[in-house]
């Protein structure tokens, strides 16, 4: 099915949860990241049971530090 | 409050915009912007607002500046290694536009500090290296009731969002607390292209002056990414509601402010 990832549009898989896109995507620091799906927050306790709908669109969002030292 | 001939030139630029104007440029000279952080995103920040006129620009940072921050700090020197990096700043600032009003603080923000600091100004610039102050920030603008520019930049990556009181999510709503220490990697040890600095720092210099200018939009309700390598800008729409945030929600459980473990300053 097709969905956004990231602004990218791909196939995946039916059925996939957001724990397994987040595998699949080789998301960096997968237990701190946030996810959005079509523009509202999962939260970390759901990704496993959250399956990814067709057209769905999904974000990930990063802690970014940096700066002043 | 009149322009004198040499600000009438030193504007010009600005005044001949139709968003800007005489009248723009007075909101500017009026405006107090606070820049917590004198580093890769603070320096460029602080530059283009000085450059700007920004009437009153308070600098806070508690370091002083290395050899190593060089590479992206663009406001220091060489011959300023060793200096305080709030009495580095100022002097490139003064020397650039003695125009503004440059106020140091030479201190780290803490919740004993923070509000204090960030009570006289207009507009709060977030140009630290880590979790504990970027929350520490985020609760107390939302406390205070200021608007505030997150960024935070990595490797050949950086972010930034904007929170205004009142629209849209906060950083908390988004990160809701700070990773465990070393969890996720610091500029020092993940290292920081010097330009990724000047890109981020310089767009939140841009959502400064468009607040106080009260023009276009702003990044509320948006975390704005950039890749380097790939080139790409990335706007993630963020969600509305927001009621359950712990901070800025409708019932917050977070109503003192909160010293996390300081992990990432010995960076320099």
């Amino acid at each position: 099915m097709l969905v956004t990832v990231a602004g990218v549009k791909k196939e995946i898989a039916e059925g996939t949860t957001i724990a397994k896109l987040i595998v699949d995507e080789k998301v960096e620091n997968p237990d701190y990241v946030t996810v959005t799906v079509n523009d509202d927050f999962v939260e970390s306790e759901d990704f496993t049971t959250t399956q990814i709908k067709e057209n769905d669109s999904i974000e990930f969002l990063y802690f970014m530090g940096g700066g002043a030292f | 409050m009149a322009f004198t001939n040499e600000q009438m030139e030193r504007y010009s630029r600005h005044i001949i915009l139709q968003e800007v104007g005489v009248k723009g440029q007075k909101k500017l000279m009026n405006g107090k912007v606070l820049i917590i952080g004198a580093g890769g995103l603070g320096a460029p920040a602080a530059m283009y607002l000085a450059a700007a006129g920004v009437g009153t620009i308070g600098i806070v940072d508690a370091d002083e500046v290395d050899l190593s921050n060089l590479q992206r700090q663009i406001i220091h020197g060489t011959a300023d290694v060793g200096k305080a990096k709030v009495k580095s700043a100022k002097e490139t600032m003064n020397a650039m536009n003695p125009d503004v009003t440059v106020n140091t603080y030479r201190e780290f923000v803490t919740s004993e500090n923070i509000m204090d600091l960030i009570a006289d100004y207009d507009f709060i610039i977030d140009g630290t290296d880590n979790f504990p102050a970027k929350f520490l920030i985020n609760d107390a603008c939302v406390m205070a009731k200021k608007p505030f520019s997150h960024a935070g930049i990595i490797r050949f990556k950086g972010q930034l969002m904007t929170y205004v009181p009142g629209e849209g999510p906060c950083y908390r709503c988004v990160f809701k607390n700070p990773p465990p220490k070393d969890a996720v990697p610091t500029c020092k040890q993940a290292g920081v292209i010097g330009a990724m600095g000047g890109v981020i720092g310089s767009l939140q210099a841009m959502e400064a002056i468009k607040y106080l200018i009260g023009v276009g939009d702003l990044l509320t309700g948006k975390l704005l990414t950039y890749d380097a390598l790939k080139m790409e800008f990335h706007t993630i729409k963020l969600p509305k509601h927001t009621d359950g945030c712990a901070v800025c929600g409708s019932h917050p459980t977070i109503t003192e402010l909160i010293d996390y473990e300081q992990v990432e300053c010995d960076g320099k």
